[in-house]
């Protein structure tokens, strides 16, 4: 049985070395984990979260980034921000897309896209919190990606507050000074203060507020279908416990005879 | 099929001897399910069921993956994005076939160590063993090219970097990079023909898997002890086997099912886990990652091709004894193919005679070190190329060679095995003791 017990080790370590290289590179500055309501195997969306999200996004954000890879449709789908249909269409009039049968420019359906950036050098921010990441190792080992996952949303949120108000210019560009950002200096102005959007509800609008309001709805647009995925893992997960268990007692009854224990 | 004896399909009806005649397709198929299995295997036999299933999974949702997908520098990133976002169950199609691909790998290494340590790949298995190799190197293609496919950051440089291996090869190298990539660097022409190849392979393997089958069917399993079936009579043999079908394949259907469970739970609750941040950032030919590093399951080969820097003796030495032709860079490339090499040579390598590694002694300790130095590879191959992770790949790749080239041979000689139990029936006995004065008749609940 030793070999056995050694494999069960060996899987152990082979699934937790391999996120060793899910480093890429690292901000100077720990990122301290956030308790989203996505967070964990049961985890969703806060839908007041996510519209929320998406007004900072509207405001700020999209003035200089865009989110080619998400459809204006999905705003109004179940587990992401949830919109009823008449206001999706009226949100996506605000975009102007160009019409190739139109050869011309023409105000955004739900059916098209969000726009791309506006600036050349702003990030799409479609994936954003898929391609960063806020927790590594410790030493390459991956335990702290596998309890508190990669933490696409925790570095946008800790990108966001995380301006000391230094700059630097440098062949005619300005720096600001994030501990966050690799490197250290970042050549975005910093996008949000307190009460730089004012919510129809009154909720809390301090940087700290709204930093994660806009990392939850960037995680959406990174993962829309979170919710479901979830969903379809688990009742795989049950489903196959399961079928383990009737296998199991099948197998234990088959060779009973074989191993002399009936 | 079998060289161990036991009942063959009898066609009974017309139909049956109608059909038998012409095609024996049931009577192979009988056969192959019905093949006598030594009754002793414990659970390191299950993973050729999941490797099986593995290889299913991958080409079933690859095959649904590929309808959706656009093999093409400008549209092929949208297009998996297209597939998370707008295709129905895209998103799971997309992170089973991505997970799959870890789930085949950790399968294929648990399946190709528990090979070493019970010497599955002794006489007569060699051909087994070899055509093995063949599956894993293929796998290993197949495998890189699909990560090539999403054509993020990862895929581009991993392509950029692996290819470029071939280019370390004197002379012949630069027109086989060249031909991999289908022109100077890595461009569209590079991502049609992986795609293309990533398509094909599958059913290479397919292939080689029946011939796998068939070589340890002809020779039948090898088991824990090491010990052969007996063949003197069907009586015989039925002492120390068990049919497959209900036996293993009820016994590998629940340990696939536990294996699916941790499968479910990654791809449901953690699909990225696995993954790189930066291959969700598309490709971009002018912008190099900070690190550029293979998926987990290249890691071990990676640190090998690592280590030999031109500072270390070896390759000083061939670099100068072969006028330069063989620098650091090649020297690397061969070194990492020579890691493959030597694991596909380990049948000729040990000279022990002695099969199961349960009743070596000293072999044990060296195999358990070979395990820890695996991981060990693939722990450096993840970390960045300076010191100290160099100085420890070094050790490290240097024991990988010794083990297969300088410890097993040696160890047949001065190693004293321990004593082998007469029978595979008497090693499960004494597992599971018969009961006083009488013998148990195994029925076939299949009858």
């Amino acid at each position: 049985m030793n070999i056995i017990k050694a494999t069960l080790v060996s899987a152990v370590l082979a699934l937790t070395a391999p996120a060793a290289f899910a480093a890429g590179a690292e901000s100077s500055h720990k990122i301290d984990n956030i308790d989203f309501s996505f967070d964990g195997p049961f985890g969703s969306y806060d839908v007041n979260q996510l519209q929320r999200g998406l007004q900072i996004y509207t405001e700020v954000c999209s003035a200089c980034h865009g989110l080619k890879f998400v459809p204006l449709r999905t705003l109004g789908d179940e587990g992401g921000p949830h919109m009823p249909e008449d206001q999706v269409i009226e949100y996506s009039k605000q975009f102007e897309v160009f019409d190739a049968e139109l050869d011309d420019f023409r105000p955004a359906t739900p059916v098209d896209h969000f726009p791309q950036s506006a600036l050349s050098n702003a990030p799409d921010l479609s994936l954003m919190a898929k391609k960063r990441a806020a927790f590594h190792g410790p030493y390459g080992l991956g335990i702290n990606q596998l309890m508190k996952g990669t933490g696409g949303a925790e570095y946008i949120a800790a990108l966001m507050h995380g301006y000391t108000g230094e700059e630097k210019e440098q062949a005619g560009t300005t720096f600001y000074e994030n501990h966050y950002f690799p490197g250290g200096w970042i050549s975005m102005a910093p996008p949000l203060y307190d009460e730089a959007v004012e919510f129809q509800d009154g909720h809390d609008n301090s940087l700290e507020a709204m930093s994660e309001d806009v990392a939850a709805f960037l995680m959406w647009t990174a993962e829309p279908k979170m919710g479901a995925r979830k969903q379809a893992g688990f009742a795989g997960v049950v489903f196959l416990t399961l079928l383990s268990v009737l296998l199991y007692l099948t197998n234990k009854r088959l060779w009973a005879s074989v191993k002399r224990k009936d | 099929m079998s060289g161990i004896p036991h009942d063959h399909y009898e066609p009974k009806s017309n139909g049956e001897k109608w059909l038998h005649s012409r095609l024996p397709v049931v009577g192979l198929a009988y056969d192959t399910l019905m093949i006598p299995t030594p009754k002793n295997l414990n659970w390191m036999w299950i993973w050729g069921i999941v490797l099986t299933f593995c290889l299913a999974l991958q080409i079933v949702t690859g095959i649904v993956l590929a309808m959706h997908y656009t093999p093409h520098v400008d549209e092929a990133f949208a297009s998996v994005e297209h597939i998370m976002r707008n295709v129905n169950g895209g998103y799971m199609l997309r992170y089973m076939h991505a997970n799959g691909a870890s789930l085949f790998f950790i399968a294929v290494y648990a399946h190709i160590f528990r090979g070493l340590y019970y010497g599955s790949y002794k006489a007569p298995r060699e051909i087994t063993w070899i055509i093995g190799m063949l599956i894993y190197l293929l796998m290993m293609g197949t495998a890189f090219m699909g990560y090539v496919l999403p054509w993020g950051q990862m895929s581009f440089w991993g392509a950029t970097v692996i290819t470029g291996l071939f280019g370390a090869i004197p002379l012949i190298g630069e027109p086989i990079q060249t031909l991999l990539l289908g022109g100077p660097a890595v461009d569209n022409a590079t991502l049609n023909r992986f795609f293309s190849l990533h398509y094909l392979l599958p059913f290479v393997i397919a292939g080689l898997v029946i011939l796998h089958i068939w070589a340890f069917h002809t020779t039948g399993n090898n088991n824990p002890t090491g010990v052969d079936v007996r063949r003197t009579s069907k009586e015989d043999a039925a002492k120390d086997t068990l049919p497959f079908w209900p036996y293993f394949v009820i016994k590998d259907l629940f340990a696939l099912a536990v294996i699916l469970v941790v499968f479910f739970a990654v791809v449901g609750f953690m699909p990225n886990y696995l993954g790189h941040p930066d291959n969700y950032i598309e490709a971009n030919p002018l912008a190099t990652p900070a690190h550029i590093v293979p998926e987990w399951y290249f890691l071990p080969f990676y640190a090998i091709l690592r280590a030999f820097t031109s500072e270390v003796w070896v390759v000083i030495i061939a670099e100068t004894l072969t006028g330069g032709i063989v620098d650091a860079k090649f020297f690397g490339v061969l070194a990492m193919f020579g890691a493959i090499a030597v694991m596909a040579a380990v049948p000729w390598l040990d000279t022990s005679r002695v099969r199961s590694g349960r009743y070596r002694p000293m072999f044990k300790w060296w195999f358990w070190l070979l395990v820890v130095d695996f991981f060990a590879l693939m722990w450096l191959g993840a970390m960045p190329a300076e010191e100290p992770y160099a100085s420890f790949s070094l050790i490290a790749s240097t024991y990988w060679f010794a083990y297969f080239l300088v410890i097993l041979p040696l160890l047949g000689v001065i190693e004293k095995p321990l004593a082998e139990p007469e029978t595979i029936e008497a090693d499960f006995d004494a597992h599971y003791a018969p009961k006083v004065g009488g013998t148990t008749t195994i029925v076939n609940p299949a009858e």
